[in-house]
């Protein structure tokens, strides 16, 4: 966790640290976790990601080095810059780095306590009394705050993965957040050339406040649906209406996929206690977990297997616990392609969808089409458009986001939808 | 001896096919054929039209830099791996950056004329999608003043050409200058869809200048005053043909009415550690071109057709004026009225040259030279231009740096 929240932070240091006023400041940014292997991995991701960025600022970098006369061919500068992003980053297992630090940017897993015992330990033997970031994806901040007494010190970054390519960071902040440390978290979210849409503290926030919904929707559906279809037909199929007919990036259960089931799930759990009306829990995740299918990704970041196996990164096959294997889709593709029936003639893919500009026009003729259509797909993709447009209007009413627009923006940027849940397309 | 005291020629050419981006079959993430595959498919492409290697005295190579983009030296030791005859004779390899391959033929050239030869091939060879496009500026930055380098742009030829062109649009008007230039993209990419062999022989889009119109040049991710479509390809290929004498050729039994004639040539070379005296004038090859000509005794009239060294837009349009075929700041106008077209005046490039057929640096010059004599010989398939039996000559100037190693050569059909 946290390895693109670390190259974004790298990068925006060193180019601090190149800029002439700061020359002779020591930049650290120090890279913690518990396991030198995973330690090991994001120094080489690291390092990978850097020379990709240089390459693509190759004409500013010579500028920016314009004055070292043993920098002449862009490979040399190229090298320098990786060699200065890589001398602002000090990896470590001890959590005693930090007791020195300004700033901590912490990205745990989403486990309340452990955030809370790590935060208050740093902050106990911290003299400078630091500014604490967390990248919490649901545990209320007012909460880690109390457990923790930083007193007002720490606010919630959600970045949205991976970070170095999704532009929304959700902004979290209570009545008791330091205002100037507010400041500066709008002004480096900035830098960082990230989209800010601020939450209010309430469990999960906007994008897990639909996500996990949205998730608990389609793990439903493909439940309901097995009274029809194989269990790997159902899975099959809601993860196509939500990727094809809805004309998302990803079905929902590649999505929980590339979250990670264990994350998932772990969330519902953080959210649940919090919403007395709801029951956000699925005993299939549980099943999954149990039988030791858990999705997520390699540091590497290429994608593990879960409800769905992958071969570079496109999902194969399903898999179905009653057997513990896997179901190849070219096994059951026929058959549930057959039962969804077509789509609309009017639909475009997804990648032409994110640029277009008349959302309205394009999506309501599409859905409006797809309506008019009386097949299984049609009828399924519509009742989930209606569902997620519900959920995105329940956000604004119990006061987690300031307004439509902010869930719209959320869905857009953060899970690059390509039109916004609450619209009148359903 | 730019003018030959006796009767050369050149014949049995043979191109593999430009491979880089617009090709179908590029994968810049997978595997590709090395330098090796294409020496050997050009070498044999050409053998195979002469009846075989035992009918080869010598052997010349033109190639720029291979020794950085494929870590190989010693490129005239290939020639006995295209073709196990060639084993134990003469081979060479020459350099003049991008004029690399025309070196190659002057060198087979000067050989058969001076008798030491008459039968030479002569081959052109650069493969260049080894690294990304922004280290590859590198290595092709030495076909400038390295002393240079530290001050040039990342993208250090584009750079300089870009700076051609500023200085075009201050004196003559941005708008008037790219009119021209655009018309030269639309050309080239035109005459690249009728080769199958060239890198934009898949293009599909329709209006070309309102794509190339679309796209602004933007100095913050490339250069100031050139749009990636103004530039040449980046490119892994190859190309051969034999220079003969009179009796070489029918050693290879090759009739002369399949081979053209070299009428003339002309080499020269500029200071490169200098700055071009003029920004918006070609003047090395002006003089290259001027001298190869009046060795022939022919004008630019007598022309059918022209290969000349685009390696950027605004290079084709300086080299009508440089040719003399418009007045200085003339050019633009000259191409934007279609002119150079393949059914204009004077065809340029009439299998798409460096921006459309694409650009394999150290094999340029003889590409240039196979186009030529596939064009007067009748070969060109699709890309067949009508030659006026009055204007039986044909031309080629292949440049190498800025205006730096120029050679032009001027050949008739046999």
């Amino acid at each position: 966790m946290g390895s693109g929240i670390l190259l974004l932070t790298a990068v925006e240091m060193a180019d601090l640290s190149l800029k002439p006023e700061n020359k002779g400041k020591a930049f650290v940014l120090n890279a913690m976790d518990v396991s030198k292997e995973g330690l090991a991995g994001l120094m080489m991701y690291l390092r990978a990601q850097v020379q990709k960025i240089a390459e693509k600022k190759t004409v500013a970098l010579r500028k920016l080095y314009a004055n070292r006369a043993d920098l002449i061919e862009n490979e040399e500068i190229i090298n320098q810059y990786i060699f200065d992003v890589m001398s602002i980053v000090r990896p470590t297992t001890r959590l005693e780095s930090a007791y020195d630090s300004t700033l901590v940017f912490e990205a745990v897993s989403e486990n309340r306590a452990l955030k809370v015992k790590i935060l208050s330990q740093i902050d106990q033997n911290n003299p400078v009394e630091p500014w604490f970031f967390t990248n919490t994806s649901s545990v209320p901040i007012h909460l880690i705050d109390e457990e923790a007494g930083l007193g007002g010190r720490v606010l919630g970054f959600h970045f949205y993965n991976p970070p170095a390519v999704q532009k929304l960071v959700e902004l979290i902040v209570t009545d008791k957040t330091n205002v100037e440390m507010t400041e500066f978290a709008k002004a480096y979210a900035k830098n960082l050339g990230k989209v800010v849409v601020p939450a209010n503290d309430f469990a999960g926030f906007i994008g897990n406040g639909h996500f996990m919904r949205d998730a608990l929707h389609g793990i439903q559906i493909a439940q309901n649906l097995t009274r029809e279809l194989t269990f790997a037909e159902a899975v099959y199929a809601v993860n196509k209406v939500t990727q094809d007919f809805l004309i998302r990036p990803m079905g929902i259960f590649q999505l929980i996929d590339y979250v990670g089931i264990d994350v998932v799930s772990f969330i519902m759990g953080v959210m649940n206690p919090f919403l007395p009306d709801e029951d956000l829990h699925s005993p299939l995740l549980d099943k999954m977990l149990e039988l030791g299918v858990k999705g997520g990704q390699y540091s590497d970041g290429t994608q593990k297997d879960g409800f769905l196996k992958y071969e570079k990164g496109r999902p194969m096959a399903v898999y179905s616990p009653d057997t513990k294997a896997y179901v190849a889709f070219s096994e059951i593709k026929e058959k549930a392609d057959k039962w969804l029936g077509d789509v609309p003639a009017s639909l475009i893919p997804w990648k032409a969808a994110v640029k277009v500009k008349d959302k309205d026009a394009t999506f309501g003729k599409i859905f409006a089409d797809m309506k008019a259509m009386n097949t299984m797909g049609a009828k399924l993709a519509i009742e989930y458009g209606q569902r997620s447009n519900a959920i995105g209007k329940k956000l604004v009413a119990d006061n987690v986001a300031h307004n439509d627009n902010d869930v719209n923006t959320v869905l857009l940027t953060g899970f690059f939808h390509a039109y916004g849940p609450v619209n009148g397309y359903f | 001896m730019s003018k030959p005291h006796k009767k050369i020629y050149m014949a049995a050419g043979f191109n593999t096919i430009s491979m880089g981006t617009g090709r179908s079959e590029f994968n810049p993430k997978k595997e590709r054929p090395g330098l090796e595959y294409y020496f050997r498919e050009a070498a044999q492409g050409t053998l195979k039209q002469i009846d075989g290697a035992k009918n080869i005295d010598e052997c010349a190579v033109g190639n720029f830099m291979a020794a950085r983009f494929n870590k190989q030296a010693h490129l005239g030791g290939f020639f006995p791996m295209a073709d196990p005859e060639l084993q134990y004779k003469p081979a060479i390899r020459v350099e003049g950056a991008c004029a690399s391959g025309a070196l190659a033929l002057v060198t087979s050239m000067k050989n058969v004329l001076a008798g030491t030869a008459e039968v030479s091939m002569s081959l052109g060879i650069e493969v260049q999608n080894t690294v990304k496009a922004i280290y590859g500026a590198d290595i092709l930055a030495g076909a400038g003043w390295y002393q240079k380098r530290k001050n040039g742009h990342a993208y250090f030829f584009p750079g300089q050409f870009s700076d051609r062109a500023g200085a075009y649009y201050e004196k003559y008007g941005m708008d008037y200058a790219r009119k021209g230039m655009g018309r030269w993209f639309r050309n080239a990419v035109e005459n690249a869809r009728l080769c199958p062999t060239a890198q934009e022989y898949e293009n599909k889009v329709e209006d070309l200048e309102a794509l190339y119109n679309k796209m602004k040049p933007n100095g913050a991710s490339f250069v100031d005053n050139l749009n990636v479509l103004d530039c040449s390809k980046v490119s892994d290929g190859a190309s051969a043909i034999v220079v003969c004498s009179e009796e070489g050729l029918k050693r290879c039994g090759i009739d002369k009415k399949d081979a053209v004639e070299i009428i003339a040539w002309a080499h020269k070379v500029r200071n490169i550690t200098a700055d071009p005296e003029d920004l918006t004038e070609m003047t090395c090859i002006k003089k290259a071109a001027h001298a190869a000509l009046e060795d022939a005794g022919i004008t630019i009239n007598d022309l059918a057709t022209i290969e000349t060294h685009d390696c950027f837009s605004i290079a084709g349009v300086l080299a009508t004026e440089a040719l003399g075929f418009a007045e200085k700041g003339k050019g633009a106008q000259f191409v934007a009225d279609g002119n150079t077209a393949r059914d204009g005046m004077i065809p340029m490039n009439t299998t798409g040259g460096l921006i459309g057929w694409g650009h394999p640096t150290g094999g340029t010059g003889v590409h240039m030279a196979v186009t030529i004599w596939e064009q007067l010989t009748g070969r060109a398939g699709a890309a067949q231009i009508t030659i006026n039996p009055e204007k039986p000559y044909g031309m080629t100037i292949n440049m190498g740096g800025d205006d730096g190693t120029v050679i032009a050569i001027v050949y008739k059909r046999g």
